[in-house]
């Protein structure tokens, strides 16, 4: 268990700059998500973190002392692999003991120690198959009772779920966050799902571009994106360019309630967020409410206890769609062409200004 | 039959029989005793020679030392290829081919012009190393890439060392262990062909068993298919040899 600082980080490849000067700081303890798309950097920090990858400048500290230099055997972190990464000829618990045997710990201790792992991760049943004898969740549980055999400081997870299904997916993330807290052991995830960000993390770090664009908790990076980039990654949004106004953003010949707006000066480009759970649908009835838009339902898309209507807003071109999430039982009312009336509340979108807006 | 289909049917018993027709014909060549008698005293007479004998562990310790050369200098060089410079692997592809297109006539010519000592090994019989590194070279190449393009050797290697074990031991403790059944290939193949060759140890006048096997045909023809069905059947079982670890393989299983 350790404190992990990483201070003005950069890496190139050929010229192209991976990583920019990047900080981030984890308490002891602390499970933090690197989260951003393909090609974003965050595998790179994370092999940096593990000594994997040189940087080409800046330092690496955990637990107040200076790794940047040390290879990976001696940095006492444990890592889980995106590839099943068991060694083929060892059984799983022989696996979960080559830490410690390359270690020189005794025998003995090796054998309790990876037995005691292995009950952790639920596989003790498990311990003397080989890793084609296991599947692929059962392949990456071993891997983590591997990782944990070495009394890590820290725990670096590359992705481990990304290759299981859906399913397992799902268990597995629920049982590596509970060992997490149970070990206390500070962990660095890697993924691009954001869904396993939000639900894994106590803090979430989207990167995009080398450049570490928000860190703080999932809540708050999906409730107050800081970023555009932030705001269009992390859930579904509806994002209209308009100007803003006072309480509102104008979007070509229409005022969209928006309270955020006020914040920005008037006439000065913003780009207005609107997340499908917060728009509420009624059918037309005649009059319009205050401060409801007349829109078309352009289709929808069934997910189970809720269904997504896309709308297309009256007097705003096509493109510009918005979504409105209902529980499935209501959303057989408004079925495609149907004309509606949308709403929201003009303090949920979020609205940012244009010129902050990186891709 | 019925997954074949009489086409390739026809071209596989045309095949078998291309194969063991002349097989056949030897087998009965060196049985044969005169007239019509039939037995086994080409066999009888070639376990009584001396030199056949000498000629056949001379043969063996060849391979056995080539096998080495290879396992020593081969292998390290593929492994850190794979892991450091996957860059080069057309360059290691090419050397590894060169041996099929350079004649063992010309590989000769030049390995005596160029090595001309120390004279404890150019008059020694494992002077033929060198040349059968090089002619056992494509096929060891060959039986080890596809063992280790088999491993995420870059993966086991990163675990290993991120669970604080050097390369070192990464490589005794995890590769080589992996790699048993493509070694184990490529040595068995490098004896089928270090037995079987005959051009570097005629022209550098080392009696290996390809040498004595042709000294015997050319005063003894039964004898020399004798040997020649022996010299088969040692073959056969290296490359059963071969089959067996590779189903073994399978069976213990490997990475996925």
């Amino acid at each position: 268990m350790a404190t992990v600082s990483v201070q003005q980080v950069s890496k190139s490849y050929s010229g192209r700059e991976v990583l920019a000067r990047l900080d981030l700081d984890m308490t002891d303890g602390e499970l933090i998500c690197l989260l951003g798309p393909s090609g974003c950097g965050k595998t790179t920090l994370l092999r940096i973190i593990a000594g994997f990858i040189r940087p080409d400048s800046g330092m690496v500290h955990v637990a107040g002392a200076d790794v940047t230099n040390l290879p990976p055997a001696a940095r006492r972190m444990g890592m889980v692999f995106q590839a099943y990464s068991l060694f083929p000829n060892m059984s799983a618990l022989d696996n979960v003991r080559f830490g410690p045997r390359v270690a020189g710990v005794a025998r003995d201790e090796q054998v309790s120690r990876a037995k005691r792992l292995l009950d952790l991760v639920g596989l003790a049943e498990h311990a003397a198959k080989y890793p084609h004898q296991l599947s692929g969740g059962q392949q990456q549980r071993v891997a983590l009772a591997r990782a944990l055999a070495v009394q890590p400081q820290v725990l670096l997870l590359d992705e481990p779920l990304s290759a299981l299904d859906a399913k397992v997916r799902a268990q597995l993330r629920e049982e590596i966050r509970r060992i997490q807290r149970e070990t206390g052991i500070t962990t660095v995830l890697v993924t691009h799902d954001q869904e396993e960000a939000l639900s894994m993390s106590d803090r979430v770090a989207v990167m995009n571009a080398g450049r570490l664009l928000q860190v703080a908790t999932p809540a708050a990076i999906y409730r107050e994106p800081a970023d555009a980039f932030v705001a269009r990654f992390i859930g579904a949004a509806a994002v209209l360019p308009g100007v803003a106004a006072d309480g509102h953003v104008h979007v070509d010949t229409i005022a969209l309630p928006a309270r955020a707006a006020s914040a920005h000066p008037v006439g000065h480009p913003v780009e207005v967020f609107i997340r499908p759970e917060h728009v509420r649908l009624e059918a037309m009835n005649g009059h319009v409410p205050p401060g409801a838009l007349a829109a078309d339902v352009r289709e929808t898309t069934f997910f189970g206890s809720l269904t997504r209507v896309r709308l297309a807003l009256l007097d705003l071109p096509q493109a510009d769609s918005i979504w409105a999430d209902l529980p499935s039982e209501r959303a057989d009312a408004f079925r495609p062409g149907a004309r509606v009336f949308a709403s929201w509340d003009a303090g949920a979108p979020r609205v940012l200004a244009r010129e902050n807006i990186r891709e | 039959m019925n997954r074949l289909g009489v086409g390739s049917a026809i071209v596989l018993l045309l095949a078998a029989i291309y194969f063991f027709v002349p097989l056949a014909m030897t087998v009965a060549f060196s049985l044969w005793e005169g007239g019509s008698r039939y037995g086994l005293a080409s066999y009888h007479v070639l376990l009584h020679r001396a030199e056949l004998g000498s000629a056949l562990v001379l043969s063996i310790e060849l391979a056995v030392a080539t096998a080495a050369a290879l396992v020593v200098l081969l292998l390290p060089a593929m492994i850190f290829m794979n892991l450091y410079a996957p860059r080069l692997r057309p360059a290691f592809e090419f050397i590894a081919s060169l041996p099929f297109v350079v004649p063992a006539i010309a590989l000769v010519a030049g390995l005596t012009a160029l090595f001309t000592g120390p004279d404890w090994l150019v008059g020694s019989p494992f002077y033929l190393v060198i040349p059968y590194f090089f002619l056992a070279l494509p096929y060891a190449y060959r039986a080890l890439d596809v063992g280790i393009r088999a491993l995420d050797l870059t993966t086991l290697t990163e675990a290993g060392q991120s669970l604080g074990a050097s390369l070192w031991q990464i490589i005794g403790l995890v590769v080589l262990p992996n790699l048993r059944s493509a070694l184990i290939g490529s040595l068995l193949l490098t004896l089928a062909v270090i037995i079987g060759e005959f051009t570097f140890a005629n022209v550098l006048l080392f009696d290996t068993f390809a040498v004595i096997m042709n000294q015997i045909g050319q005063h003894e023809a039964t004898e020399a298919a004798a040997l020649s069905v022996m010299a088969f059947l040692l073959t056969w079982a290296a490359m059963a040899g071969v089959l067996i670890v590779g189903r073994g393989r399978a069976q213990v299983g490997g990475a996925r």
